[in-house]
């Protein structure tokens, strides 16, 4: 390992829009530069957390190295560092970027270019790499490669004509992918004998390794015992191992020179000074400059985070705490609210975003938890002429101190097929769209072109608009900034008190049909009680929407028989073990998924 | 050393046809079968032959499914075997559930010469219509015919059945059925209000939206229940538990049993016993039971006494089932603990929202406490 030609090192990424088979290609690279036998193989290697595999998408990035014998007779180190799809992990997408000196771009044969292809490939040159296309899924009857070929001509400009037309799902034609990655994509450069100089471009947090952080070297060499200094945040430690990825393993090495993709993990105390996009450098031989690291990026959702067990409370901070180690758009701050105790208002990308962090909180650190109702961050202009961020509603001043508020708006672009262009129109309609414009792509295909408030994409609008397209509209947006709006506070109220949890900001013309569905949704949610449950939606004190939970009139065992006192045991504790997961809001036990029911106001 | 109280119960859990609503160990089933059942309930019977020596039984009860399906000479042999392995008490009550499709008078003589000397029928609707609706064999008729002759043959103490809140049932049909078995006379009335349960033909039909428009409305259920209460009453019953009333001194002992935190043991499939302190169930499938029978006894010793902090909730959750409700001084003999202490705030929270009251040092449910009674009777797991 001591010494690595740097000409025979690839460092590239795949990139391409959700579901056209990105993690598939790469399992197959991996099957097929031999470092696993296809026995060995689970499906889609690197998706490695359980979430990515069942919902079949990548979330985090991750990294394999493997080894191709060429048809030169040469053997190249592939460094292949998988990226996620959706639209709300651009930010990880860059990091991935960053690390990289080329990209494959994979584009469906049958379905062509679609919104996240694009904005991928943008990100990708932004960064200075070469891309190259692979027109995947060439076995689909529906399969057209010589059109999406033209595609990736016409519409991105790519030369396209000699693009390798596979199947990663068969492995057809995959070999061509391989030698492309020789031929197509740049060794990188750099100097092994260079003052250190290395991008943190990912960071997990291992029980027994303690923080292991992913790199790539881009100037002179690391090893094990160097002192090593993290340039923004200014913390200094000792490597304790390097090493490069096996497939879903670590292997350490001797050490990591320019142009190499590896880990390092140090004698580092805090999680907190090891920071995704900061530069590593050798503390008694610093590099001049840090690199340029990425963007912060701004979380767009926020919502509250509250343990169901309110003494799990220091445990969700811990969790939080690892979570954000690599994931450095995952935001948050400790909050208290009336109804739900001690928890965190957090900030998330998007809505998926938001989900993902849930699950992962509650599968891999056990936790069970109540989320509020997610809200954008709305700028609040007072009288006095100063401006707030509001993240949480409650946190609203009096109507009397307000002068004017502003939402967040998107520029959002809406990939159809024009059977669907009228549905999706008078969906942006609804969701007060503003339309931009729009441009063919070719005869059956449009581009639409809407600004849109946040605050109405990040509940429903993906699921909306998948079906009224019957799946085929593929959607993405960029933020665009804000612009005055009317907007109230709309607060919800059970037996007559106020659940500060369940209060949201809505625009003014919105607020009736939200107060009256929130509250149709709480009837549903609430289960009944010895006495009658008043609903109330309310805007500024004043009620717009009421529903009733009628009283429980009857509630007994009628038959106790045959002395099978378990059975009636069960019941009772079923219904104790029902009690525990409600929240007491004065007299009034609410369920603790109520509290996201204001997610589900469109399903029906 | 003088022998504890003991209650027998005997599960035969075959029957001519399943009725909709049932979701008991219960079935259809060969001859060939039930005699084989017969030979395996023996065994269980005799591996708890060391019981014998330690318990007096006060009271039998076969229950169902059918066990008037039984050729009489079958229930013979049960009961021959019990005999040789117990010790019965003078006064033992000894029940028998009978269907009213399955009787006729050798099968009641010879339920009167084994011993039984209390019937209890499952009549459940006066209503012809309605007994279609439950899928029972029997017509209102037979039942009368037969709980005629089995007064005819001395039965002096018969409990007969009733559901309320059946589908499309009114409070007229109700009343009606009311009336009619009044009339008759019998020592004990059990009124249920059917309860839909879960893997039963009736949860398939009657479970959903449109399903739970033909049964009544929970205001309909609690009318009906409130009216069995203040008909029977003036007829010279006494309810003594949620859904049984009974003239003077003529309450199921054996079903006291229960109630009461006495010794049962259960035989046959899925059957439950209290014994010792210990609770448990025989399976409820056919097949493991056949396995198990032989060690039942060895199940039973092997099993772990039940703690502590169990038997105190049982004692509120199936006292308070009683009409007499709980004594704390009686809680406080039993357990020597307090009882403030371990019950005072739940007693004094459900007193002031009106589903307990308190009268003569005994705590019981309320009317409206009746009606909501699981939501009383939860607060008293600790």
């Amino acid at each position: 390992m001591a010494s690595v030609d740097q000409s025979k090192i690839r460092n590239f990424c795949i990139i391409a829009h959700i579901d056209h088979g990105k993690s598939t290609l790469a399992d197959r690279i991996i099957e097929m530069t031999g470092l696993l036998t296809a026995r060995e193989m689970q499906a889609q290697v690197l998706d490695n957390m359980d979430l990515e595999r069942e919902r079949g998408i990548t979330i985090k990035s991750q990294a394999v190295r493997t080894v191709y014998t060429a048809k030169d007779g040469s053997e190249y180190i592939f460094n292949l560092i998988d990226t996620p799809g959706h639209v709300d992990f651009n930010y990880e997408v860059s990091r991935s970027l960053a690390a990289c000196d080329g990209a494959i771009l994979v584009v469906d044969a049958a379905q062509g270019i679609e919104a996240q292809t694009l904005a991928n490939v943008y990100l990708a040159l932004d960064h200075n790499l070469d891309v190259f296309p692979v027109v995947n899924k060439i076995d689909l009857p529906s399969a057209n490669p010589q059109r999406v070929k033209d595609e990736i001509e016409d519409v991105i400009g790519l030369e396209a004509q000699d693009a390798p037309c596979i199947s990663a799902k068969t492995g057809l034609n995959v070999e061509d992918v391989l030698e492309a990655i020789v031929h197509k994509i740049p060794a990188p450069v750099g100097d092994p004998e260079a003052p250190l100089q290395a991008l943190i471009f990912d960071s997990v947090y291992d029980s027994y390794k303690g923080v292991i952080v992913f790199c790539r070297i881009k100037e002179g060499t690391v090893r094990k015992g160097m002192e090593i200094l993290m340039m923004a945040s200014g913390a200094t430690c000792e490597v304790v191992e390097v090493g490069y990825f096996g497939a879903g393993q670590f292997i350490p090495c001797e050490e990591l020179s320019a142009g190499m993709v590896g880990y390092l993990t140090a004698s580092i105390k805090n999680v907190k000074d090891t920071r995704v996009g900061d530069t590593v450098t050798e503390a008694e031989r610093p590099c001049s400059e840090p690199l340029p690291g990425y963007k912060k990026v701004q979380p767009m959702v926020y919502c509250g985070l509250y343990p169901a067990d309110g003494a799990k409370y220091p445990d969700l901070r811990d969790a939080l705490e690892k979570l954000q180690l690599n994931d450095a758009a995952l935001q948050y701050e400790p909050e208290t609210s009336a109804a739900l105790g001690f928890g965190f208002r957090c900030g998330f990308l998007g809505l998926l975003h938001l989900e993902i962090i849930q699950e992962r909180l509650e599968r891999e650190y056990n936790l069970d938890l109540v989320t509020t109702a997610p809200g954008v961050v709305y700028k609040v202009h007072k009288t006095d002429g100063t401006v707030i961020d509001l993240t949480n509603p409650t946190n609203l001043p009096d109507p009397t101190e307000i002068e004017y508020m502003e939402e967040p708006m998107v520029s959002a672009e809406i990939m159809v097929t024009t059977e669907f262009i009228g549905a999706i129109m008078d969906l942006c309609q609804e969701r007060r769209g503003v339309y931009l414009g729009m441009e063919y792509m070719e005869e059956t295909r449009a581009l639409l072109k809407y600004e849109l408030p946040l605050n109405e994409i990040i509940y429903d609008f993906f699921d909306a608009l998948k079906s009224r397209s019957r799946g085929y509209a593929s959607f993405d947006y960029e933020m665009k900034g804000y612009v005055r709006s009317e907007l109230v506070k709309l607060d919800i109220l059970v037996n007559k008190e106020e659940v500060d949890a369940l209060s949201f900001i809505v625009f003014a013309g919105s607020a009736y049909e939200r107060g009256r569905k929130m509250c149709e949704k709480l009837k549903e949610e609430i289960p009944r009680h010895l006495f009658e449950i008043p609903i109330q939606a309310a805007v500024g004190g004043k009620v717009i929407a009421r529903e009733t939970v009628k009283a429980v009139r009857k509630d007994v065992l009628a038959k106790c028989y045959g002395g099978d006192i378990s059975r009636k045991r069960k019941l009772l504790e079923k219904q104790k073990e029902g009690k525990k997961r409600m929240r007491q809001i004065g007299n009034v036990e609410i369920p603790q998924k109520a509290f996201m029911s204001v997610l589900k106001l469109d399903e029906d | 050393m003088s022998k504890t109280d003991l209650g027998i119960y005997v599960h035969i859990p075959f029957c001519v046809k399943k009725c909709d609503y049932c979701d008991f160990p219960s079935g259809v089933a060969s001859l060939d079968e039930q005699a084989y059942y017969i030979r395996v309930l023996k065994k269980e019977i005799r591996s708890f032959e060391p019981l014998g020596n330690l318990y007096r039984v006060k009271t039998l009860y076969f229950g169902g499914g059918t066990p008037s399906i039984l050729d009489p000479v079958q229930l013979q042999r049960i009961v021959d075997q019990l005999k040789d392995q117990y010790e019965f008490a003078e006064d033992a009550e000894a029940t028998i559930e009978c269907n009213p499709g399955t009787l006729n008078e050798e099968k009641l003589s010879a339920y009167r010469e084994m011993g039984f000397n209390r019937l209890s029928i499952g009549l459940q609707s006066a209503n012809n219509e309605e007994l279609a609706i439950l899928g029972r064999i029997h017509r209102y008729q037979e039942f009368e015919d037969n709980y005629k002759l089995a007064r005819k043959l001395g039965f002096d103490n018969i409990n007969v059945d009733l559901m309320s809140a059946l589908p499309g049932q009114t409070m007229d049909l109700w009343k009606n059925s009311l009336e009619k078995v009044a009339e008759l006379e019998p020592e004990h009335i059990s009124a249920y209000s059917l309860t839909i349960e879960e893997g039963t033909p009736f949860y398939q039909k009657y479970s959903t939206l449109d399903g739970q428009r033909m049964l009544p409305t929970e205001r309909e259920d609690r009318g009906m229940y409130h009216f069995t209460k203040e008909f029977l009453e003036e007829k010279g019953y006494h309810r003594y538990e949620i859904s049984n009333y009974a003239k003077e001194g003529k309450e199921s002992r054996h079903n006291m049993t229960y109630w009461n935190g006495g010794s049962y043991v259960g035989f046959g499939l899925g059957a439950a016993s209290y014994l010792n302190g210990k609770r448990f169930s025989n399976t409820k499938d056919k097949h493991e039971y056949w396995e198990d029978a032989k060690n039942a006894y060895q199940n039973y010793r092997l099993t772990d006494a039940q703690t502590e902090q169990a038997t105190m909730e049982e004692f509120m959750f199936l006292g308070l089932r009683m009409m007499k409700g709980i004594s704390p001084q009686e809680f406080e003999e039993k357990f020597h603990q307090d009882f403030g202490t371990i019950y005072g705030r739940a007693v004094e929270k459900l007193k002031m929202q009106g589903l307990l009251e308190e009268e003569g040092g005994r705590i019981r449910l309320t009317e409206r406490g009746i009606d909501v009674s699981n939501q009383v009777l939860v607060e008293f797991l600790l």
